[in-house]
C-alpha cells in the first residue's frame, strides 16, 4: 500500500506546516509582548524621547502616529469611497474603467519606498514644504487610497438590488439613492475595511522616512493654535512616527537603551494594529448579527 | 364586445377595435419591442391600459411579460444592455422617450415588487424616505401622509403603535403593505405590481389582495402574477403573454372563460407554464 | 403632487433638475476617479523623468549601471555607479524568500481547504490576518534582535546576511501567498474533487494531481504578488541584510538590495547630485519593476480563464 504511506505522509507534512506558521506567529506575538511589557509605562508613555540620553519615551511619536493617520483618513476616507462609488454605481464596462482599475492596481502594487520617493519629489520638494505632516498624509493617502477604493467597491455591489430598485422606484434620484440608501447599508462593511487599512497605515514607516522626517519639533501640547511651529496640531511640521521611530533607533540612534525603546515602541505598534483588527472583527460580527436577527 | 381571433401580426388593429372609445385610457403601447443585447425579450406589442381598472398581465416564467412591467417606469434603464423601441404613451407623451426625465416619471408610475424591500429603517422613515426628498418637509404634512397611506394599505392598526420600529421587524406580508403604502404615499397615477403576493403565506395575499382591489377607484393598477386564480378574482381586463409576444388581450371574464386563442386556453387550463 | 400641468412640463427633462439631482454627484464621484488616474499618471511621470536625470544630465552610463559591481559614488576622482550588487541582492533575496513562503504558503492553503477545512481554517484564518497585521519594521527590529545573533553564533559570519533578509521577507509575505493560494484552492469545483476520489486516488494523490494542476495559475500568481511585495519591501531588509557594496558570494555574506540603498542613502546626500539622482534611477527600477510584476499577474490571470 505504497499510495496510502505516500498519503500519510503528506498529511503528516501539511500538518507540520500548519504547525510552523501558527508557531511563527505564537513566537513572534509572545517575544514582542513579554519582551515590551516589561517597558510599557505611564511613563514611557508620556515622555518624550530623547536622543542622546537613556529614558526617553515615545509620547510624541504616538501622538504623530495617530495624527498621521487621522488627517490620512480625512483625505483618504472620502477620495476612496468616491471612488469606489464610481466603481460600483457609474463606470459603464469600457476603456475608461478599464484605465482606472489599472490605476488602482498599479497604486495597490507600489512599494512603499517608492511612494515616500514620490512623497519627496512632490510634497518635500516640489512645494517647498520640507518634511510635514500634510506631506506624510498625502503619501499615506496614495498608498491607502486603492484599498478604501476597493473595499468601497465591494461593499456597495454586495448591497442587494433590491433596496436600490426599491428607492428609484420612489422617484429618487440615483445620487440621492446612493446618498440615503445604498452607502448607509455598505456602511458597515465599508468601516470594517477601512480600520484594517487604518491598522496598515498606523504601522507603515517607509513612506513616512522622506515625507513627515525623523523628526519632531519640541512640542508644546498646550498650544492649540494649528499654525504655530510648537503646537502638535500643526500640520506644517516634521512628526517622526512610532513605526519610523523603531526603525531610526535601530539604525541611526544614539541612546544606550535602543533595546529598551524599541521593545516598548514595537510592543505598543504592535498592541495598537491588534486593537484596530479586533475592533474590525468586532463590527463585522456586529453586522453579521444584524443581518441574521432581520431575516 | 366582439370577440376577436388575434394573431400576432394583426394584434395592432384588432386591439383598437375592441377596446370601447367611451373608457379613458391611461397608457397607450404601440409596437414595443423590449432587447437584452441582441434577444429580443418583447417582440412588438400593442395595447391600451384602461385607467381605474386593474389589468393583469400573465404567462410563463419568461414571456415578457415583467420586462413589459418595468419598462413603463423605466425601471429596465438600470440593465445596461437593455433597449426598448416602439411607444409607449402616457398621456401624449412618449416616456421611452430619452427626454423623458426618469425620476418625474417614476413619481408618477410607482413600482411594487416581488420580494417585499422596505428600507432598513422605521417605518415612518420608509414612508417619509420619498417625500422628503420630493420636498415635504413639515412634521405634520408628513405625519398626516404616513397615516393616510398606512390606511390605505390596510396597516395602520397594525403598525400605529410602533412606527419608529424598524420595518424589518414586521411579517412578510405587512412588508408587502409597506411598500405599497410607501407608493401610495408618493400619490401616483400608475401603480406597478410585479408579483406582488407571491412570496407570501395565503393570509397576507389574501390582504393584500383585498387592498390591490380597493386602489383600483383612485390607481390605474397593472399586475404582473403567476397566480391565475388571482388574475381571475381581480383584474377587469388581462393580458396572456407567451414567448414575448401578446397572443390575447381582453376582459378577464372573457379571456377566463371564453379565450379566443387556444394557446389562452390551454394555460388557463394549466397545460403548460 | 400637481397634475394639473400639461405631461410636457412634468416629464420632459429640465436642466435645473438634472443638475440638481444627478449631475453634481455624478462630478464628485468621477473626481474621485480622475484623481487615481492623476496620481499613477503623475507618480510614473515624476519618477520616470527624475529617474532618468543621472543619464541625461549627469552622464552615468545607463549600461555602466546596471552592469557594473563597482558603486563608489563618493570616490572624489573617480566616482563609480554600478547598481549590479544591489540589483543582484534585491532578486536573490525576493527569490529566497519565495521559495521558503511559496511551499509553506501554498500547503498552509491545502491545509485550510482540503486536510481540516472545518477547525483548521478557524485557527489558521485568524492567524494568518495577525501576521499581515505586523508592521514591517517590527519584522526587521526582531530579525535583528533575534534572528542576526542566532545566525552569527550557530550558523557562521556576520549575522547580517542574505540568509537573514531572505528569512524575514519570507515570513512577510507567507500571508500573501497563502491568502491567495487558500481563495485559489477553495474556488475549484467540488466535481474535481470527487471525479478523483471517485476513481479511488487517495487524498495526496488528488492534491498532486488534480487540485494543484488546476489551481496552477492562481497558485503562480499568488507566488509572484509575494515576491512583488518582497522586492519592493524596505526597512525590514535594510534592518537585517547588512547594506555592503559588494556582491555577495555566499547566503552568509552581508549585502544590500535596490531598497536598501535609496533608504540609506536618500537622506544624507544632497539633493540633485549625481549619487542622489542614481538614487532616484534605483527607485526607477522599482517602479518598472513592479510594473512588470503587474503585468505578468495579467498574464497568469489570462491563462487561469482558459
Amino acid at each position: 500500500m505504497k499510495s496510502k504511506t505516500a498519503d500519510r505522509i503528506a498529511t503528516g507534512v501539511f500538518i507540520a506546516i500548519a504547525i510552523i506558521i501558527i508557531s511563527i506567529l505564537v513566537g513572534l506575538f509572545s517575544y514582542i509582548l513579554i519582551n515590551g511589557f516589561k517597558y510599557i509605562s505611564w511613563d514611557f508613555l508620556t515622555t518624550p524621547s530623547s536622543n542622546i540620553r537613556a529614558g526617553g519615551g515615545i509620547r510624541d511619536q504616538l501622538f504623530n502616529s495617530f495624527y498621521i493617520l487621522l488627517i490620512t483618513m480625512i483625505i483618504a476616507i472620502p477620495l476612496g469611497i468616491g471612488g469606489g462609488i464610481y466603481m460600483a454605481e457609474y463606470a459603464k464596462p469600457g476603456k475608461v474603467t478599464d484605465i482606472i482599475r489599472s490605476c488602482v492596481e498599479v497604486l495597490s502594487s507600489l512599494p512603499s519606498i517608492v511612494i515616500g520617493m514620490f512623497g519627496l519629489l512632490v510634497f518635500v520638494n516640489t512645494t517647498g514644504w520640507g518634511y510635514t505632516i500634510l506631506g506624510g498624509a498625502l503619501a499615506l493617502t496614495v498608498f491607502n487610497l486603492p484599498v478604501i477604493v476597493r473595499v468601497s467597491e465591494d461593499a456597495i455591489l454586495a448591497v442587494p438590488r433590491e433596496l436600490k430598485e426599491a428607492s428609484l422606484a420612489l422617484g429618487i434620484t440615483r445620487w440621492h439613492t446612493i446618498k440615503t440608501v445604498i452607502l448607509p447599508s455598505a456602511f458597515p462593511s465599508i468601516l470594517t475595511g477601512i480600520i484594517l487599512a487604518a491598522g496598515r497605515v498606523f504601522g507603515e514607516a517607509a513612506a513616512l522616512l522622506f515625507t513627515a522626517g525623523l523628526s519632531t519639533p519640541r512640542l508644546d501640547y498646550a498650544n492649540w493654535n494649528p499654525f504655530s511651529p510648537q503646537s502638535p496640531l500643526n500640520i506644517f511640521r516634521p512628526a517622526e512616527t512610532l513605526a519610523v521611530h523603531i526603525w531610526s533607533v535601530n539604525t541611526q540612534g544614539l541612546i544606550p537603551d535602543v533595546e529598551e525603546v524599541s521593545n516598548g515602541s514595537a510592543a505598543v505598534l504592535v498592541i495598537s494594529v491588534l486593537l484596530f483588527n479586533l475592533l474590525a472583527r468586532w463590527i463585522g460580527s456586529l453586522i453579521t448579527k444584524k443581518i441574521t436577527a432581520t431575516k | 364586445m366582439v370577440t376577436t381571433f388575434l394573431e400576432k401580426e394583426s394584434t395592432d388593429q384588432i386591439l383598437q377595435s375592441t377596446v370601447p372609445f367611451q373608457m379613458e385610457n391611461i397608457l397607450k403601447v404601440n409596437n414595443l419591442e423590449i432587447f437584452y443585447g441582441e434577444k429580443r425579450a418583447v417582440n412588438g406589442i400593442s395595447l391600451d391600459i384602461e385607467k381605474n381598472a386593474i389589468t393583469a398581465l400573465i404567462g410563463p416564467s419568461g414571456c415578457g411579460k415583467s420586462t413589459f412591467l418595468r419598462s413603463i417606469n423605466r425601471m429596465n434603464d438600470l440593465i445596461p444592455e437593455a433597449r426598448a423601441e416602439g411607444q409607449i404613451l402616457y398621456e401624449d407623451l412618449n416616456i421611452l422617450s430619452e427626454q423623458i426625465d426618469v425620476v418625474a416619471l417614476r413619481k408618477e408610475i410607482g413600482m411594487v415588487f416581488q420580494k417585499p424591500n422596505p428600507f432598513p429603517k422605521s417605518i415612518y422613515e420608509n414612508i417619509t424616505h420619498a417625500l422628503k426628498f420630493s420636498g415635504i418637509k413639515k412634521k405634520s404634512q408628513l405625519d398626516e401622509i404616513v397615516e393616510e397611506s398606512l390606511i390605505k394599505a390596510a396597516l395602520w392598526d397594525e403598525v400605529k403603535d410602533r412606527l419608529h420600529k424598524s420595518a424589518l421587524s414586521l411579517s412578510g406580508g405587512q412588508q408587502q403593505r409597506l411598500c405599497i403604502a410607501r407608493t401610495i404615499a408618493m400619490k401616483p397615477v400608475i401603480m406597478l405590481l410585479d408579483e406582488p403576493s407571491s412570496a407570501l403565506d395565503p393570509i397576507s395575499n389574501a390582504k393584500v389582495e383585498e387592498l390591490i382591489i380597493d386602489l383600483k377607484k383612485d390607481y390605474s393598477i397593472i399586475i404582473v402574477t403567476h397566480n391565475m386564480q388571482q388574475a381571475s378574482r381581480i383584474s377587469d381586463k388581462t393580458a396572456f403573454f407567451f414567448k414575448g409576444d401578446l397572443i390575447e388581450y381582453d376582459s378577464t371574464e372573457k379571456i377566463f372563460t371564453n379565450p379566443s386563442v387556444k394557446k389562452t386556453e390551454e394555460y388557463i387550463s394549466g397545460r403548460f407554464g | 403632487m400637481e397634475k394639473l400641468a400639461p405631461a410636457k412640463d412634468r416629464l420632459v427633462k429640465s436642466k435645473q433638475n438634472w443638475v440638481d439631482g444627478e449631475l453634481r454627484g455624478k462630478i464628485l464621484v468621477l473626481l474621485c476617479a480622475v484623481i487615481m488616474i492623476t496620481a499613477t499618471i503623475s507618480i510614473t511621470i515624476f519618477l520616470g523623468t527624475k529617474g532618468l536625470q543621472s543619464f541625461i544630465k549627469n552622464g552615468v552610463s545607463l549600461i555602466e549601471f546596471i552592469t557594473s559591481t563597482k558603486w563608489n559614488p563618493t570616490n572624489q576622482a573617480n566616482p563609480e555607479y554600478g547598481v549590479l550588487p544591489f540589483i543582484f541582492g534585491s532578486f536573490a533575496v525576493t527569490f529566497l524568500a519565495a521559495i521558503i513562503a511559496a511551499p509553506l504558503g501554498i500547503g498552509g492553503a491545502i491545509f485550510m481547504t482540503e486536510i481540516a477545512p472545518s477547525w483548521g481554517r478557524k485557527i489558521l484564518q485568524p492567524v494568518i490576518e495577525l501576521l499581515v497585521g505586523i508592521p514591517s519594521v517590527v519584522y526587521g527590529f526582531i530579525g535583528l534582535t533575534v534572528l542576526v545573533p542566532f545566525i552569527r553564533e550557530h550558523v557562521g559570519g556576520l549575522g547580517f546576511s542574505l540568509l537573514s533578509g531572505m528569512i524575514v521577507l519570507s515570513i512577510m509575505i507567507l500571508p500573501t501567498i497563502t491568502t491567495i493560494a487558500t481563495d485559489a484552492i477553495s474556488s475549484l469545483p467540488k466535481s474535481l474533487r470527487e471525479g478523483s476520489y471517485a476513481l479511488g486516488a487517495t487524498r495526496w494523490q488528488t492534491i498532486r494531481k488534480v487540485l494543484i494542476p488546476a489551481a496552477l495559475p492562481s497558485l503562480l500568481t499568488a507566488i509572484v504578488l509575494g515576491m512583488a511585495r518582497a522586492f519592493g519591501e524596505a526597512l525590514a531588509v535594510q534592518m537585517v541584510i547588512g547594506n555592503v557594496r559588494n556582491l555577495p558570494t555566499s547566503i552568509l555574506d552581508a549585502s544590500a538590495t535596490l531598497t536598501t540603498i535609496i533608504t540609506l542613502n536618500m537622506g544624507h546626500t544632497t539633493y540633485g547630485s549625481v549619487e542622489n539622482n542614481t538614487l532616484w534611477s534605483m527607485g526607477l527600477i522599482l517602479l518598472v519593476m513592479s510594473f512588470a510584476f503587474i503585468l505578468l499577474i495579467r498574464y497568469l490571470s489570462s491563462r487561469r480563464k482558459l
